[in-house]
Formats: C-alpha cells, sequence, structure tokens
C-alpha cells in the first residue's frame, strides 16, 4: 500500500489554517445566539489522497466540507486551494473553481429535475464554454464508463438511487477535476450499492490520481479511504492513515475502466 | 460561459416545465388580448364619430323655424313656417358667411322599370351639396339653371340608386317622382349613419324650386324647412351666430324684448358633444383594458415569483457545478423574456382577431393602433421580464450553499 505523506507544505491541495465557522441565530426572545461548529481546524490533504471525514450528526463535517468545496465561507482562518487564497478570489474565479477544479457528490444526488441523465452530466461543459454537442459526447462517452449508457435519456425520477449517484459523478467527473468532494454520497443508498459506489470512488482515486474527500458517518464507508479524519464537536480529534484499506479489487468488474 | 448554451438552456427550461410556462404566458395573453380588444374598440368608436362629424360638413349651422325651446336643442319643429328662402339668401350675402341651403322636404314614391321605392325626398339649392359635405358618386349635381327653370332634375343617394336601379347606371335615367318624370344627373357617395343613427344615403335631392312648384306642394309659398349656414371660417362662429340671429329679426320685424321665431343651432358644438361621449367610452374602455393588463401583470408576477423561488434549489445546483451570476442571471432573463414575448404574441393575435370577430359581429369600426399594441407588449413585458429576473437575481446572489439548501 502506498503510505501518504501528510502536512506536506508546498505541494499541497488543501490547506486549511485555523479555520473557524459559527452561525448566527436569533432565540425565541430576539436576542442573537452565536452557534460555533467549526473551532480552528488545521488540516493539509495533497494530491491523490483518498480522505474519509467521520463523525457524528451535527460534528461539522457537511459544514467544513462547503467551504473546501467553495460554497461557503469561514467565519475565520485562511484556505489555500492549490496555493491560492481563496479569499482573495472573485465569485467569477470561485465559479471557475468550483467547475474546473472541484467535483460534488451530494447525498441527495442534487441532479437538475426533469432533465436527461445526459444533459445532467453535459452541464458542467456548458459553464466551461464547451458546444453542446461536444458537451453531449463526452457526458455520453462517460455514462458509458459508468455503466449508464442505456439510461442516458432517463431523467432522474425514471433512475434508481444508485443509477443517481453514478449520474452524478460522471457530472463530478466530467471536467476533469483533481478534487472530488462527496458528502455522504451513500447515505442514500443500500449496502450492497454503497458498495459499488466506493470502489468506483477507489478506482478514480488509483487510476486516475484524482484526489477524493469523503463525508461519512459509516465505519466500513470510510474504511475504503487511505486516510481517517474524524470530528467531534467542530474539533479534529483523529487524523491518521488507514491501514486496513478495504480493497475492491473483486468488484472490478462492475465497472470496466 | 457559452451564450448559444444559455439560449439553450432557457428554451429546454420552458419546455420541460409546459405548465409552468403555459400558465406565465396565459397571463399575458389576457392582459395583452383585453387591452388590444378594449383599445380598437374605442378607438373605433371614436373615428367612427369623428368621421360623421368630417362627412357632415364644417362650420355648419342650421336654422330652423319656431322659438328655442327651453332645453336648448329641439329638431322637428316644422310645422312654423317663419324662414323664407329669401331669408337663406339675405344670410348668404353676410361677409362672414359662405353658403346657405334652403331645404323642404317630404316623402315621395319612385318608379323605375318595375320598381317602387318610397324615399325622403328634399327640395334644395346646389349649394346644399357643398354645404352638407357631399361627394358625387357619378354625373353632377343639378345647377344653378336648374333651380332657376325649376327642371326636374334628380340627384340620387347611394342606397335608393341601389334599390331602384341594382347594378345599373342611373345616370341619364329617367325615374317617375309621385308620376311625374325626372332626369337622374347624380348619384352621391355613400355617408352612412348620422351621428343620430338616420341612414344618410336613402334619399333623393331636387331643386327647391321643383320641389315646390310640382312635387311636396308648398301651403305658404317661399317657406321652407330648414337651412343649413356655413360660416367661412371656424373662430367667426360666435359672431355668425349673432349676425344670423340679428339679421332675422329685422328682416322678421321682431320688436325689442320679443321672442325670436327661429333657432340657431351650432352644429359643431352638437359634434362636440358627440365627440365627448365618444371619449368618454374610450376612456372606460381604457380602464377596464387597464384592470385586466393589471390583472394579467399580477397573474404574471405571481407565477414568476413562485416558479424562480421554487427553483432557488436548481440556481444553487448550477453554481455548484460552476455556473457563476451571469450565467444563472442570463438563462433566466432569456426564460422571461421568450415567455413575454411568445405570450404577448398569442395576446396580439388573439386581440386582433377578438377585434375582427367584434367588427364583423357588432358591426362597428374597429381601429389597431401600433401605440396600444406597444404599450400593452411593454407593460406586460416588463412585469413579467422583473419578475423573472428580480428573485432570480436574488437567487444567484445568495451563497452556493444556501441556495442549495433552500427547500
Ligand atoms: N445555515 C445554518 N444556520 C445555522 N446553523 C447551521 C447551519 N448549517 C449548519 N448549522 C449547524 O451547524 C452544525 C453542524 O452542521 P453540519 O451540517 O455541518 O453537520 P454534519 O456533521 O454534516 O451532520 P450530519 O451528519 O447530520 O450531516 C449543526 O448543529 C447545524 O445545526
Ligand atoms: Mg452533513
Amino acid at each position: 500500500m502506498l503510505s501518504i505523506q501528510t502536512n506536506h507544505v508546498g505541494h499541497s491541495l488543501i490547506r486549511i489554517e485555523d479555520i473557524s465557522k459559527s452561525y448566527n441565530l436569533q432565540d425565541a426572545n430576539g436576542n442573537t445566539i452565536t452557534n460555533q461548529v467549526l473551532f480552528n481546524i488545521n488540516l493539509t490533504i495533497d494530491q491523490g489522497e483518498f480522505v474519509a471525514i467521520m463523525g457524528h450528526s451535527g460534528s461539522g463535517k457537511s459544514t467544513l466540507m462547503n467551504i473546501l468545496g467553495c460554497l461557503d465561507t469561514s467565519t475565520s482562518g485562511s484556505y489555500w486551494l492549490s496555493e491560492r487564497n481563496v479569499a482573495k478570489l472573485t465569485n467569477d474565479e470561485l465559479a471557475r473553481i468550483r467547475n474546473q477544479k472541484i467535483g460534488f457528490v451530494f447525498q441527495g444526488f442534487n441532479l437538475l429535475k426533469r432533465v436527461t441523465a445526459l444533459d445532467n452530466v453535459a452541464t458542467p461543459l456548458l459553464y466551461a464554454g464547451i458546444g453542446r454537442s461536444q458537451s453531449r459526447k463526452q457526458a455520453l462517452e462517460l455514462l458509458r464508463r459508468t455503466g449508464l449508457e442505456n439510461f442516458a435519456m432517463h431523467q432522474p425520477n425514471q433512475l434508481s438511487g444508485g443509477q443517481q449517484q453514478r449520474v452524478a459523478i460522471s457530472r463530478a467527473l466530467i471536467n476533469q477535476p483533481p478534487l472530488i468532494l462527496a458528502d455522504e454520497p451513500t447515505g442514500n443508498l443500500d449496502t450492497q450499492t454503497s458498495r459499488e459506489i466506493m470502489s468506483l470512488f477507489q478506482q478514480l482515486n488509483r487510476d486516475q490520481g484524482i484526489t477524493i474527500v469523503l463525508v461519512t458517518h459509516e465505519d466500513d464507508i470510510a474504511a475504503y479511504a487511505k486516510r481517517l479524519i474524524r470530528l467531534k464537536d467542530g474539533h479534529i480529534i483523529y487524523d491518521k492513515d488507514n491501514n486496513t484499506n478495504t480493497t475492491v479489487d473483486k468488484l472490478s468488474r462492475t465497472f470496466p475502466a | 460561459m457559452n451564450f448559444l448554451a444559455i439560449i439553450g438552456e432557457a428554451l429546454r427550461a420552458l419546455r420541460q416545465n409546459r405548465l409552468r410556462t403555459g400558465l406565465t404566458m396565459l397571463g399575458m395573453i389576457i392582459g395583452v388580448a383585453a387591452v388590444v380588444l378594449m383599445l380598437s374598440i374605442g378607438q373605433g368608436a371614436q373615428t367612427k364619430i369623428n368621421q360623421t362629424i368630417a362627412e357632415m360638413g364644417s362650420n355648419l349651422f342650421i336654422v330652423v323655424p319656431g322659438a328655442t325651446s327651453s332645453g336648448g336643442f329641439s329638431f322637428g319643429s316644422g310645422s312654423i313656417r317663419t324662414l323664407t328662402i329669401h331669408d337663406a339668401q339675405a344670410i348668404a350675402e353676410l361677409p362672414i358667411i359662405s353658403a346657405t341651403a334652403p331645404v323642404i322636404s317630404g316623402t315621395a314614391q319612385l318608379n323605375y322599370a318595375a320598381k317602387n321605392w318610397s324615399t325622403i325626398i328634399t327640395g334644395t339649392t346646389p349649394d346644399y351639396f357643398s354645404v352638407g359635405n357631399w361627394k358625387i358618386e357619378s354625373g353632377t349635381t343639378f345647377t344653378e339653371s336648374d333651380l332657376r327653370s325649376a327642371n326636374r332634375v334628380v340627384v340620387l343617394g347611394s342606397v335608393t340608386a341601389q334599390n331602384l336601379f341594382g347594378d345599373e347606371d342611373p345616370v341619364g335615367k329617367t325615374i317617375r317622382i309621385t308620376n311625374r318624370p325626372f332626369l337622374v344627373v347624380g348619384v352621391l357617395m355613400a355617408k352612412g349613419q348620422s351621428l343620430t343613427g338616420r341612414d344618410q344615403d336613402d334619399n333623393i335631392f331636387i331643386p327647391i324650386t321643383t320641389s315646390e312648384r310640382q312635387i311636396t306642394g308648398n301651403q305658404f309659398p317661399g317657406s321652407i324647412r330648414l337651412m343649413l349656414v356655413q360660416c367661412k371660417s371656424a373662430d367667426e362662429m360666435d359672431i355668425a351666430e349673432i349676425e344670423i340671429t340679428q339679421l332675422l329679426r329685422q328682416r322678421h320685424r321682431i320688436a325689442k324684448g320679443k321672442e325670436n321665431d327661429f333657432t340657431v343651432r351650432n352644429l359643431t358644438a352638437l359634434a362636440d358633444v358627440a365627440t365627448g361621449a365618444a371619449k368618454v367610452m374610450s376612456m372606460v374602455l381604457g380602464a377596464i383594458a387597464s384592470v385586466s393588463l393589471l390583472v394579467g401583470g399580477i397573474g404574471i408576477m405571481n407565477i414568476m415569483l413562485v416558479s424562480v423561488t421554487e427553483r432557488t434549489r436548481e440556481i444553487g445546483i448550477r453554481m455548484a457545478i460552476g455556473a457563476n451570476q451571469r450565467a444563472i442571471l442570463t438563462q433566466f432573463l432569456l426564460e422571461a423574456m421568450m415567455i413575454c414575448f411568445m405570450g404577448g404574441l398569442i395576446g396580439l393575435l388573439l386581440g386582433i382577431g377578438g377585434a375582427w370577430v367584434v367588427s364583423q359581429v357588432a358591426d362597428m369600426l374597429i381601429v389597431i393602433t401600433l401605440g396600444m399594441i406597444g404599450l400593452a407588449f411593454l407593460f406586460a413585458s416588463a412585469v413579467g421580464i422583473f419578475f423573472g429576473f428580480y428573485p432570480a437575481k436574488k437567487a444567484a446572489s445568495l451563497k452556493p450553499v444556501d441556495a442549495l439548501r433552500y427547500e
């Protein structure tokens, strides 16, 4: 097994320093109460890593992921993505980063309703400025690789959960981003389907060197990752290599590369 | 970001949500169609009245025998015979007056070949046609010499000509009026209904002298039923009225303090009343139209607001996969514009179609102007585009995470 060097300053894909996040809420009497969700998080993730972030519900996993994905901003601290200070980027630059550098996979799939699988996968290419027919060609190719070419013209509500998630993963991959962020990608799927999705991630990480950051609260899902981070009440309580990594070679038939 | 791709995205979103698209368009269609229909009816009525007034002849007085009744206007007090042809000639001598036309009238039985027709016969002078703004369709009017010689010549109204002659050309033919032969010298162009709704084209005109001696007869020779008086300029109507009154009082030897035995009515003032009424009607229809436009606008607004708010999550997804604000706003703006233009176009066609149906069924004049089309289109589009765009702008300026979390 490849051993992962953490905190390798200089070539890191993701580097966050002292990130905190708090929400201001109004209580019943109209007083403002501050709810701090993340406390001084420090984290470095290098290109090619496969990281699972674990923790109980409410521990701040999604909050951290949204900050990593440039979907949300932190209250304090700094975030370098590919050595660029995210706080200094304009909205347009952030949109371009989400388009080119990051692929998102959500628990609830977040596919565009009433849009075919093919067009769902192709949409990020449109925002990258690529014409529709070229986009569709590439999207179809990707759907073929994830075993969904027969479902290209199906709309999300005509697909199973596992199929929807594979469409979402294809969409995340279409711009060949170096980073995939997946927030509980198997949360809505059964055990067998979860295993198929995880082996797909593992394959992408192993064969294409794509960095994968995954949120889960299930140990057997986290076991596919090479590095485990546990959050508790907004603090990292451990961050370690996973030496008992689950391999999926026996499943690779299901997903021809 | 690729503009063509975004047009495609907008079109696809419209097609994928047929119900929403249809409902929004419906508001637009109703608003625009109602405005076009209402305004075209109002405008048509006004135009029709203006035409009738213009055809009536300009700067006209009508002088009738008998005192003015207390209410002001009163037509048809023809039993008193105080006005004469000589009064008309005297008034025509006034420098402020361009012409006068004395009129005696009655009904007459007409024959041509095997056809019979009964109509109103007007005995008058050749000036009648210019004063009353009548135009000749074929032939000529009768002349001063016809008048002097009391010739048996007749000018036919268009409806009368049609009824007696059909497709035949009446000019040069001889018809019988109460069994006396008359030569048809001309046929008038149609004028349609008068302000009071009377058909002005079913009538015939002969020299007043001929009429008096041979047709209508006259209990009091020289007396007339009414006269038309045309003033030279619209600005001098008030002075002309005073001069006519003074002259007639003098000629009729009416002592100071005694009531007039005639009435002078300013037809232009009468026309103003009719025009005013048409304007009021136009305004009422315009108000109804504005209400429909407002209702249509509120319909568009509601559906746009609901649909765009409902799509906050979609906006979040699009931002997560790399859409920048401009791409999202362009798409929503295009969607709103397409809905408005398509709905507006359909509404326009429906409105014009409806106006056509009304004009056929109710036999009304319908006038459609670019102005009213533009007004309806602009208002509805402004509403649609604003309420399609503004909530989208709000959603697009959210943090992506907030748009994504939107339920
Ligand atoms: N927009 C928000 N406004 C206020 N509080 C929020 C908001 N988003 C998250 N929180 C709070 O932040 C805390 C952490 O939420 P987060 O979604 O990161 O948890 P999580 O670890 O992903 O949980 P789960 O496993 O259930 O998804 C929770 O207590 C939540 O109530
Ligand atoms: Mg979560």
